[in-house]
């Protein structure tokens, strides 16, 4: 099938789309020229910065008043469709609202997902989405079979986002469809975790931590690396599961995929989950006691050797270069 | 006010009302994660015949529901799973911890399901048991991670769902939960009945007791098909996806591994260098 009209999920704060917002749009924008987003809250907002990265028009729900985005947005986007407004395609990150957001209208419209995706392109007669698994030792492409709209959600990062000089978006307000009993669930309060460095999947240089630790109370040695190095701390799953770091510093399958120039990993052995979140990273240097451990297949620089030893040494001849 | 049930006990002559909560936890049973994963090579799914594990991330949710219940001062957890071959061992660490049934969707004709028919036969399978007032799922699955089967389930189930909670607790017949945002996480409140994804960590789940495994072997575990469910087609042939091509990814090199001699840090230092981030 040929691809006419792709949807994206949008999401942006201060007028400004989120990085993940961009990467998506600029895909879209690769599959056709008609490329619409929708927000789950205010869009005309980000009408302009949704034509910076071609947009052509935004669906706006607008605020949502403490109602959870993937009920509402799903609702709204199944009008839409059903009142004929039909994309071929729609677009979603994979992130909390994303997910909640594809999961409930993939059951509306009765269609299939495609999820943790990476590219999507048309071959032949058929849209075909790519996902790695294995911990990206292995690309499986997937095709859709039924109607559309095709529903697929990309892993953050899987596009290089540019902008294509366009004009604002046109803002088109759409109604929320009262949900019922699945619209029963209220925020009552927003919580913004203050970090003074960079996000962690923002950051440009990324020391990670994991079980090789030891114990929880070693995790700031790794706080005081990624500081030194202006970068972000980061976590495997053992230790966020361990309770020793919040899930937010998680990196891995199920939690954060970066990219960044460094990533550092301390007393990671490498298992797949952790390997998906951060084999794309430039450059990869890891420092663990197990020489077998599967992290030094991937790193540029691999110590063997003792965490407790390497990274007292590494921070002290950082801070001593001031 | 959902579906809690009011319980009368007489306790020292005083009439007390106490809750009775029903929970039914959604698990999934998959290969040991620590053991590489391989595909079928004829359906390039992924292959499930060995032995059958509970995926970690479903321990929580396990341990979350047992906790929920004696909050509530009574009531009861159940399982349900999906599973091709029949494999109940992970169910049964489930009941070790101390569920008292569980509900398997097995069936052949399960093979290469996708998440939509998924979240159809667990939310058929949930309603075998009976509604219960809170349906609890982890985030999503070690080996297949979709992640989207939670949601999909509360849909057909027509509930509200909180996912990716990592604080959960029931007020006045109402859930509180603490959802995982991308900057922090915001409080949430739901009226019961209701489903909730749990993130891993959420509550350290309990190791099951010598008594709980013996007691396990004579919970009661009930096997059904899909079909006895009413949940027609399912498989390949339901699933809106079929698989493309498999290819292997370009590999990373490896590039220098050295031994610590305590000096190693230094050609950290020069790494660091020559990419300019110090």
């Amino acid at each position: 099938m040929t691809i006419n009209n792709v949807w994206v999920f949008a999401q942006g704060s201060n007028a400004t789309v989120s990085s993940f917002t961009a990467e998506l749009l600029t895909k879209a924008r690769s599959l056709t020229d008609n490329v619409s987003a929708f927000v789950a809250g205010d869009g005309a907002a980000l009408a302009e910065s949704l034509g910076k990265f071609g947009a052509k028009k935004v669906y706006s729900t607008g605020d949502l008043g403490g109602r959870l985005a993937g009920v509402a947005a799903a609702s709204a986007m199944a009008a839409l469709i059903s009142g004929g407004d039909k994309p071929d395609l729609i677009l979603f990150p994979q992130n909390y609202d994303g997910r909640d957001t594809i999961a409930r209208l993939s059951v509306k419209l009765g269609v299939t997902v495609l999820t943790n995706s990476v590219d999507i392109a048309v071959v032949g007669s058929e849209v075909v989405a790519t996902t790695p698994i294995f911990g990206g030792n292995v690309l499986f492409a997937t095709a859709f079979t039924g109607a559309g709209p095709h529903l697929a959600s990309f892993r953050p990062k899987s596009f290089a986002a540019q902008e294509s000089g366009g004009g604002a978006a046109e803002v088109a307000a759409v109604a929320v469809p009262d949900a019922g009993a699945t619209g029963a669930a209220k925020v009552t309060a927003v919580h913004v975790e203050e970090t003074s460095g960079p996000k962690l999947d923002e950051a440009n240089v990324v020391v990670a931590g994991g079980r090789g630790l030891g114990e929880s109370q070693n995790f700031a040695m790794v706080e005081e690396l990624s500081k030194l190095l202006h970068g972000a701390p980061g976590a495997s799953r053992a230790i966020v599961d361990a309770g020793w770091v919040p899930y937010s510093y998680q990196v891995g399958q199920t939690g954060k995929v970066v990219k960044p120039s460094v990533y550092i990993a301390a007393g990671i052995s490498g298992a797949t989950q952790h390997m998906v979140g951060m084999k794309g990273s430039k450059n990869i240097i890891a420092i663990n006691k197990d020489k077998e451990a599967p992290i030094f297949a991937v790193a540029d620089l691999g110590i063997v050797g003792d965490v407790h030893k390497v990274l007292p040494k590494l921070i002290e001849a950082l801070k001593s270069r001031g | 006010m959902g579906r809690l049930g009011g319980l009368i006990l007489h306790h020292r002559g005083a009439a007390v009302t106490m809750k009775v909560m029903k929970i039914v936890v959604c698990v999934k049973q998959i290969p040991d994660p620590a053991a590489p994963g391989s595909l079928d090579p004829s359906t390039h799914a992924l292959k499930r015949d060995g032995k059958l594990i509970l995926d970690d991330s479903d321990a929580y949710g396990v341990e979350m529901a047992l906790q929920l219940v004696t909050a509530a001062g009574g009531g009861e957890v159940s399982i349900v799973s999906m599973a091709p071959n029949g494999e109940t061992s992970g169910m049964r660490t489930a009941l070790a911890m101390g569920a008292v049934r569980g509900v398997l969707v097995s069936d052949p004709a399960l093979a290469g399901s996708d998440a939509l028919t998924t979240a159809r036969v667990l939310a058929a399978a949930v309603q075998k048991i009976g509604m219960p007032d809170l349906v609890i799922a982890a985030t999503e699955s070690t080996d297949g991670y979709t992640g989207t089967v939670p949601a999909q389930m509360a849909e057909v189930l027509g509930l509200p769902s909180v996912t990716f909670a990592k604080k959960v607790k029931v007020e006045g017949g109402v859930l509180k939960i603490d959802r995982q945002t991308e900057d922090g996480y915001d409080e949430v409140e739901c009226p019961l009945p209701a489903l909730v994804s749990v993130t891993a960590g959420v509550v350290e789940p309990r190791y099951p007791s010598f008594k709980g495994i013996m007691d396990a072997k004579k919970k009661e575990v009930i096997t059904v098909t899909a079909s006895d469910l009413g949940i027609t087609p399912v498989g390949w042939s339901g699933a809106g996806q079929k698989v493309s091509s498999v290819t292997q990814a370009e590999a990373r090199q490896a590039g220098q591994v050295i031994e610590d001699d305590g000096e190693a840090f230094n050609k950290i230092v020069a790494f660091l260098e020559t990419l300019k981030v110090i």
